[in-house]
């Protein structure tokens, strides 16, 4: 198969968009295409700070090497969450962010915030000494990411918070969302999220319209070393199998994922169904944090992690707080 | 007949490896056809020949190797 644009030997052929490119040429495209999204869906311009929140995958990379390539103005985040699995996901996982920074020389700025440094445990032993994460400790991760993301975007004074969601996130979650009828999720979901007035950043997912095997092709074309493994408490989530159905689909009909992420925001814009809540929730200012938050006192994070510094104190074999 | 066992015993193959598995598959098919062969889906998979990406209609040729990367990723 030949690239559409010369007449090269293409490295990837993308059946939904019928369009085979060479490696230059797909490099090309995929930067042309995310400025074009970025305009489109009006996420920032180039008078914004970009603050990337950058886990070491191939995505979040990608959306970093991109954005840099466009010449936004883009610092990256890492958060470590201590999780090693066997397979040393964490610190695997920074070495990767590390040595695209180092590649990339000066000019960079990445954030590092070591969650077990900073709050006394890491994902996994927070999770164990919580009710809240028996079992997987995905739900006290994504609540302990979400709080840092926003505490670093507004300490450090960036206009938007970028994640490296792709379609298949997208469509796997929308997918996930309506077999459950999740109306207060599927209001939530989108590629732009407006910063509330209460102080939560604005939050954009520039990549929402690739398809994750794009990305990939994306950080092996440009030479990006980044963790192939999943981490280890990812296997067998939801979100997988959604995915793997999806793409099951995707091979009798192309395009199908995209369609059915598209249209959910073309319905949502057309026919006013699934309408982001304004301001019918009222948002309180957490006493301990400062952040916004649905409760009338402490924000679940600062109760979450009370209760971890609570039960590490108790238990003589958890590690100290402060050694 | 003969000489149609000594085609089949001689056989040319090629290699398809994922993660720790490996498929030998007929060569002369396409990569998406060995893929999809190997019940894995043509979707969430890049195939790599000598370093290289390739695109999937790619005809395999006897002792190719095809690195197949996972593009899947959860969480
Ligand atoms: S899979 Fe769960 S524990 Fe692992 S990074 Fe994702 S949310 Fe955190
Ligand atoms: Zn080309
Ligand atoms: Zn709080």
């Amino acid at each position: 198969m030949k690239c559409r644009k010369c007449t090269n030997r293409a490295a990837i052929n993308m059946r939904q968009h019928k369009l085979a490119l060479c490696p230059e040429h797909f490099i090309e495209w995929v930067q042309q295409q995310t400025e074009r999204f970025i305009k489109k869906y009006r996420m920032f311009t180039r008078d914004d700070r970009v603050l990337v929140a950058v886990s070491g995958g191939k995505d979040s990379l990608a959306l970093w090497d991109i954005l840099l390539a466009l010449g936004y103005q883009a610092d990256g985040l890492y958060i470590g969450l201590g999780i090693d699995g066997g397979i040393d996901y964490s610190a695997e996982s920074h070495r990767c962010v590390q040595k695209f920074v180092e590649e990339r020389g000066d000019g960079l700025t990445l954030h590092v915030v070591d969650v077990e440094v900073l709050y006394g445990a890491s994902i996994p032993e927070a999770a164990r000494s919580v009710a809240r994460g028996r079992g997987k400790p995905c739900s006290v991760c994504g609540l302990t990411k979400r709080h840092i993301m926003n505490r670093v975007a507004r300490d450090e004074g960036y206009d938007v918070l970028a994640t490296g969601h792709n379609l298949d996130d997208e469509a796997a979650t929308l997918f996930g969302n309506t077999l459950q009828w999740a109306v207060g999720y599927l209001r939530r979901q989108g590629p732009v999220l407006p910063a509330s007035a209460q102080g939560l950043a604005r939050k954009v997912k520039p990549l929402f319209r690739f398809y994750e095997r794009e990305m990939a092709a994306y950080a092996l074309l440009r030479g990006i070393e980044y963790i192939y493994d999943e981490c280890p408490y990812a296997a067998g989530a939801t979100s997988i199998r959604h995915k793997e159905l999806l793409n099951e689909l995707e091979i009798s009909s192309p395009g199908a994922k995209l369609q059915f992420y598209l249209h959910f925001l073309q319905a949502r814009e057309q026919y006013g169904i699934f309408q982001p809540q304004d301001s019918t929730v009222e948002l309180h200012t957490c006493p301990t944090c400062g952040q916004p938050t649905t409760n009338p006192e402490q924000c679940s994070f600062c109760r979450t992690w009370e209760r971890v510094r609570e039960q590490m104190t108790k238990r003589p074999t958890a590690k100290a707080t402060n050694p | 007949m003969d000489e149609q066992r000594k085609m089949n015993e001689t056989k040319p193959t090629a290699t398809l490896i994922f993660r720790k598995q490996t498929f030998e598959v007929p060569a002369g098919m396409t990569i998406r056809d060995a893929i999809i062969r190997c019940e894995l889906n043509p979707e969430a998979v890049l195939a790599v020949k000598d370093g290289e990406l390739v695109t999937d209609d790619t005809h395999l040729n006897p002792g190719d190797q095809i690195k197949l990367v996972a593009t899947i990723s959860g969480g």
